[in-house]
């Protein structure tokens, strides 16, 4: 449960953005619900909001959720499951929950398989919740930039990326996917310059030699 | 349909379905190391590149305003090992700070 409380900020935190994008507060529940994964909803409502299309809004999502199918090949043949309860376990495939899954397996599969529901039940139930009460507060707030909250999007965006910056390399690529992505805002359609920085990390990722 | 419900439930399918495919597919498949690293890179790009879109552009245009104050509060607060909550709590306050001057 330690992570609950990071979980409701940042649920809190899209929850609002959501709305600040022109979201509705059902189709902000919704994402929480349906898509459940932090960046990519984040994602969604962030190109949006910055008057991109549904396509590139759908694309940029879609490309930082596939992250999660490969959560799903590593925990399938620990979690074993079958039907409604891989439906539900393929929901709550996420980072948490497989992050906090893989720092058990030294304890054994029990323990494994305990961390991955605890983590994946209690983020989705934070998350939903707080996400509600972000959208809910953000209707009774009026400029969004008087309380901050158009730099907390950026920022959110910031913190998720920080962690993965673990030697030159990532960082090359980051700031290299920055700049390019600053250097086509102005000449190509919303959006589309955050999709195009993917094919950076394809070119770094094709090299096997740093 | 508006562009908003498109982009709500479209989206949330699309997700759910690599989700799902991960428990159906065979694990050699994807399990390949240019497969691997192209996915360990890939939200680093997309994660950078929305820092600076939503944190330096207004209608597709490259603007240096309060949300940049914000932006260094949070790397500060990171690179101190903030947890999540006070860096946006940090980068919330120091640009608002700056936007009500």
């Amino acid at each position: 449960m330690a992570v609950a409380i990071p979980v409701g900020t940042y649920g809190a935190a899209f929850g609002a953005a959501s709305i600040a994008a022109g979201f509705s507060i059902l189709q902000t529940c919704l994402l929480s619900l349906l898509l459940f994964s932090g960046a990519s909803q984040f994602a969604v409502v962030g190109v949006m909001g910055s008057g991109g299309s549904a396509l590139s809004a759908i694309a940029t999502g879609s490309l930082l959720g596939f992250r999660n199918g490969l959560y799903g090949l590593k925990m399938a043949p620990l979690l074993k499951l079958k039907g409604f309860r891989r439906l539900i376990g393929a929901q709550l495939t996420i980072d948490e929950s497989t992050g906090v899954a893989i720092s058990q397996e030294t304890r054994g599969d029990d323990a494994a398989r305990y961390g991955f529901w605890a983590t994946g039940i209690g983020v989705y139930f934070f998350w939903n919740l707080f996400t509600l009460l972000g959208a809910l507060g953000a209707g009774a707030i009026g400029d969004p930039a008087a309380w901050g909250l158009d730099a907390v999007v950026p920022a959110a965006f910031l913190g998720l990326l920080w962690p993965r910056l673990t030697d030159n390399k990532t960082r090359l690529l980051a700031i290299s996917a920055a700049l390019l992505a600053l250097l086509l805002v102005p000449i190509v359609p919303a959006g589309v310059p955050i999709i195009a920085t993917a094919l950076l990390a394809v070119i770094f990722g094709s090299r096997a030699k740093r | 349909m508006s562009q908003l419900w498109i982009a709500t439930l479209v989206s949330s399918l699309i997700c759910f379905l690599f989700k799902y495919l991960g428990y159906r597919i065979p694990e050699s498949l994807l399990n390949r190391p240019v497969i691997q690293r192209i996915n360990s890179l890939i939200p680093i790009a997309l994660l950078s590149s929305l820092v600076a879109v939503q944190g330096l552009t207004i209608e597709q245009q490259v603007v240096i305003d309060h949300r940049l104050v914000g932006l260094l509060v949070a790397a500060i607060a990171l690179s101190f090992k903030a947890n999540f909550p006070i860096m946006m709590l940090l980068a919330a306050a120091s640009s608002a700070a700056v936007y009500n001057l």
